[in-house]
């Protein structure tokens, strides 16, 4: 599978800080990539970077097996920022194929694809209304309606599902799957790492304007498994205790066991089972992305990150 | 289509589409014409007419003083401050005994306090009558006088402008109110369009709609386009008030009665002499109709709208892109936008002064210079080309300053676009002066 975008050593220092500090990644032409990092971390920039909003001080963009052209490659790239940015006095139906001509649609086409999706959506009956006539859901849906309307190539998200309803936020998840199946890249960026863990099949996880983490999400667990398993036994047992593993919780008849260097599930299996006991369920227990990225962000003062002035 | 094509398109249209544009736009020149249509109804109308009763020691007052329509002076017997008003009469005036020298104060008594003009009258026709009892004391006969009187004409000042081999009437009073009136214009304009653009930019920001739109246009675009949709709004305006205009005057001739419009084209083609001599007087509103004419067609209608339009268009977008500097770089609080405006308003507070000088005295070097200058060009220019090119204005001084205002702008948009290119995306710090100096002049 080839590279949509291909990152190399980016750099981008403001006055006061390193926003960017040399970061490298690539993505998968139809994957779904977690941009991930706590606030201030440095994402808003990079997504500026792959805009063409903002130019890198140093390093290279390689977007769709080219050198970046922003002027040329923008109309490839769908981009939704966290902000909903629309026109509170404009009408939706104008708005949108005004946007969408901005991206380089001819009035018909751009004609064509709003009734689809406005259709698609459910939409149809807010063409005459206006942006402040609609709640924060609504105006949500018709951003990304705008964002995705073209069929970009590559298709940024900035904390899509915000202010959605359960049933929206579903409605949105299965476009942004169709999307991708039908070949678009999607770059997702969010703090819900429940929906990163749900949706993306890569993450690159930046703190500090640097990337910390890349790779896909079950790789990510694999490597940051502590070898915890859950048993959950018929009786218990009085006392446990074996050279294979070490009990790191006890809820009722659950367990939580965390398995000694050098040995193996199958030796944590069969200590129980020479005890006699009824073993009901054995799982591993991988840590969710939620931990990983609390424990990789802690104690790095990224959320007190302070300005310096840089120096070198 | 062009994508900045697009953006001056929705700039223009969602405006021009907004009711109050139209209603501003239909309101602001029938305003104007009822206006001052009203005011020469009611200075002719609605005259107060004064009949006035006169005391008189002297004598002979009741032979010399003239009566009018309006100002009627009776000699009733036996009248006094206490009972004019009974009698049918406005006001009374007691003269008392002439001395032949020294001023004397005459006693006007009215209930209604009357106004400067007619107050100004009616000294006037007392002094008149004066002149007349002494020039006739001084053996001139009654019939002479008379004679003089119908007689005499009072010389008119033509001025007549030198312009190469040509001479050409020129009108003072016209060039100042074309001078004042147009720079005034532009200064109003430019705050208005200024604003809109500002107000429009800081819209775009603080909707973080921007941030959509430069990841389909570069802001350089989104910028322009805004300046120049609104430019279009502000000449679309212009040109719908002079459509206006022009059609509410040739429709306001129709309510002049006919006997006057005929008088009123004699007068036009006899180039304001009645012919037949005193046989065939024209009447007094053919008169006033025809000066009005007269005055107005002496002045350079084509240059000036065509030069009003460079200037308006010069002016604005040399400070449209300044105000649109500000409005990238401020956030929500207003207030920020007012301390950052007032370097921009300044300059423009400042051309309106030298402006209203300019068009008293054209020729004086801070009124040439301020003309050349592009910050103060377009309201000063203005001032001094009423006055007429190349007689007020030589040639080389107006391709100066039209060349000095096209650097002007480009150079302010060029320098506008640096700074709201990064002022555009800039959430949440309050940015300085110097910061955007800064970002004006580093290179990219």
């Amino acid at each position: 599978m080839s590279k949509i975008l291909e990152l190399s050593n980016l750099k981008k220092y403001y006055a006061t800080q390193k926003a960017v500090d040399d970061i490298s990644f690539s993505i998968e032409k139809g994957s779904i990539f977690g941009l991930l990092g706590p606030n201030g971390a440095g994402k808003t920039t990079l997504l500026r970077m792959i805009t063409g909003i903002f130019y890198p001080d140093s390093g290279h963009l390689q977007f769709d097996g080219q050198t970046f052209d922003p002027i040329n490659d923008i109309v490839k790239i769908g981009y939704m920022p966290e902000e909903r940015g629309l026109y509170k006095k404009m009408k939706i139906g104008e708005q949108a194929l005004y946007l969408a001509q901005l991206k380089g649609l001819g009035k018909a086409e751009a004609m064509e694809k709003i009734k689809f999706w406005f259709k698609r959506l459910e939409m149809e009956s807010w063409w005459n209304k206006k942006v402040e006539d609609l709640s924060k859901g609504m105006s949500q849906k018709l951003q990304f309606v705008i964002t995705v309307l073209h069929e970009p190539k590559l298709i940024i998200l900035d904390e899509p599902f915000s202010g959605l309803d359960p049933l929206n936020a579903n409605l949105i998840k299965d476009e942004i799957y169709g999307l991708s199946q039908r070949g678009c890249t999607i770059i997702f960026s969010t703090h819900r790492m429940e929906q990163v863990e749900e949706i993306c099949d890569h993450i690159v996880l930046v703190n500090l304007g640097q990337k910390i983490l890349d790779g896909t999400v079950a790789d990510i667990k694999q490597q940051f498994k502590e070898n915890k398993f859950g048993i959950r036994l018929g009786e218990m047992p009085s006392n446990i205790s074996s050279p294979a593993f070490e009990l790191a919780d006890q809820k009722a008849n659950a367990l939580t066991v965390k398995i000694n260097q050098g040995y193996k599930s199958n030796d944590v299996l069969q200590y129980f089972l020479q005890q006699n006991l009824t073993i009901e369920a054995f799982n591993e227990i991988l840590p969710s992305l939620n931990e990983i990225f609390i424990q990789q962000v802690e104690g790095t003062k990224a959320t007190t990150r302070a300005f310096q002035p840089i120096t070198n | 289509m062009n994508k900045t094509l697009l953006i001056i398109q929705r700039e223009y249209l969602t405006r021009v589409k907004n009711k109050r544009f139209l209603l501003t736009t239909l309101l602001t020149p029938i305003l104007i014409v009822l206006l001052i249509g009203g005011s020469t109804y009611l200075s002719i109308k609605g005259k107060d007419e004064q009949k006035i009763a006169i005391v008189d020691e002297n004598g002979f007052f009741k032979n010399n003083i003239k009566s009018t329509q309006e100002i009627k002076f009776e000699f009733p017997e036996g009248i006094d401050t206490s009972n004019y008003l009974t009698k049918g009469y406005t006001a009374i005036i007691l003269i008392p005994k002439f001395e032949g020298t020294g001023k004397a104060n005459y006693i006007f008594r009215s209930q209604k306090s009357i106004s400067i003009m007619t107050e100004d009258r009616i000294a006037d026709r007392i002094n008149a009558a004066i002149e007349d009892n002494m020039l006739q004391m001084a053996g001139i006969s009654k019939i002479q006088l008379d004679s003089i009187h119908q007689q005499s004409q009072f010389a008119e000042l033509k001025a007549v402008e030198e312009s190469g081999g040509t001479a050409k009437e020129s009108n003072a009073a016209l060039s100042y109110g074309i001078g004042f009136g147009s720079g005034m214009l532009i200064y109003i304009t430019m705050f208005i369009y200024g604003a809109m653009v500002m107000r429009g930019v800081m819209e775009e920001k603080t909707n973080r709609i921007a941030e959509v739109m430069v990841s389909s246009v570069k802001p350089f675009q989104l910028m322009l386009g805004k300046i120049i949709g609104i430019g279009a709004v502000g000449l679309t305006q212009f040109l719908m008030w002079i459509i206006l205009i022009v059609g509410l005057s040739t429709a306001a001739q129709a309510f002049i009665p006919a006997d006057v419009m005929d008088q009123v084209k004699t007068l036009q083609q006899s180039n304001g002499q009645m012919p037949g001599g005193g046989m065939m007087q024209a009447g007094d509103a053919a008169q006033q109709i025809y000066k009005v004419q007269h005055t107005i067609s002496t002045a350079n209608w084509p240059m000036i709208i065509g030069l009003f339009i460079f200037y308006f268009l010069g002016g604005y977008l040399f400070y449209a892109a300044l105000f649109a500097a500000v409005g990238s770089v401020v956030n929500e609080d207003p207030q920020d936008a007012q301390s950052l405006m007032l370097p921009i308003t300044m300059p423009i507070i400042f051309s309106f002064i030298i402006m209203s000088n300019a068009v008293q005295d054209p020729s004086t070097p801070i009124a040439v210079w301020s003309s050349i200058i592009p910050f103060s060009s377009p309201m000063v220019m203005m001032a001094r080309v009423a006055y007429g090119v190349p007689g007020t204005v030589p040639y080389w001084q107006l391709a100066a300053s039209m060349v000095s205002l096209i650097g002007g702008f480009v150079f302010t948009t060029w320098l506008s676009g640096k700074i709201y290119r990064t002022g555009i995306l800039m959430y949440g710090k309050k940015v300085s002066w110097k910061e955007m100096g800064k970002w004006a002049f580093r290179k990219s």
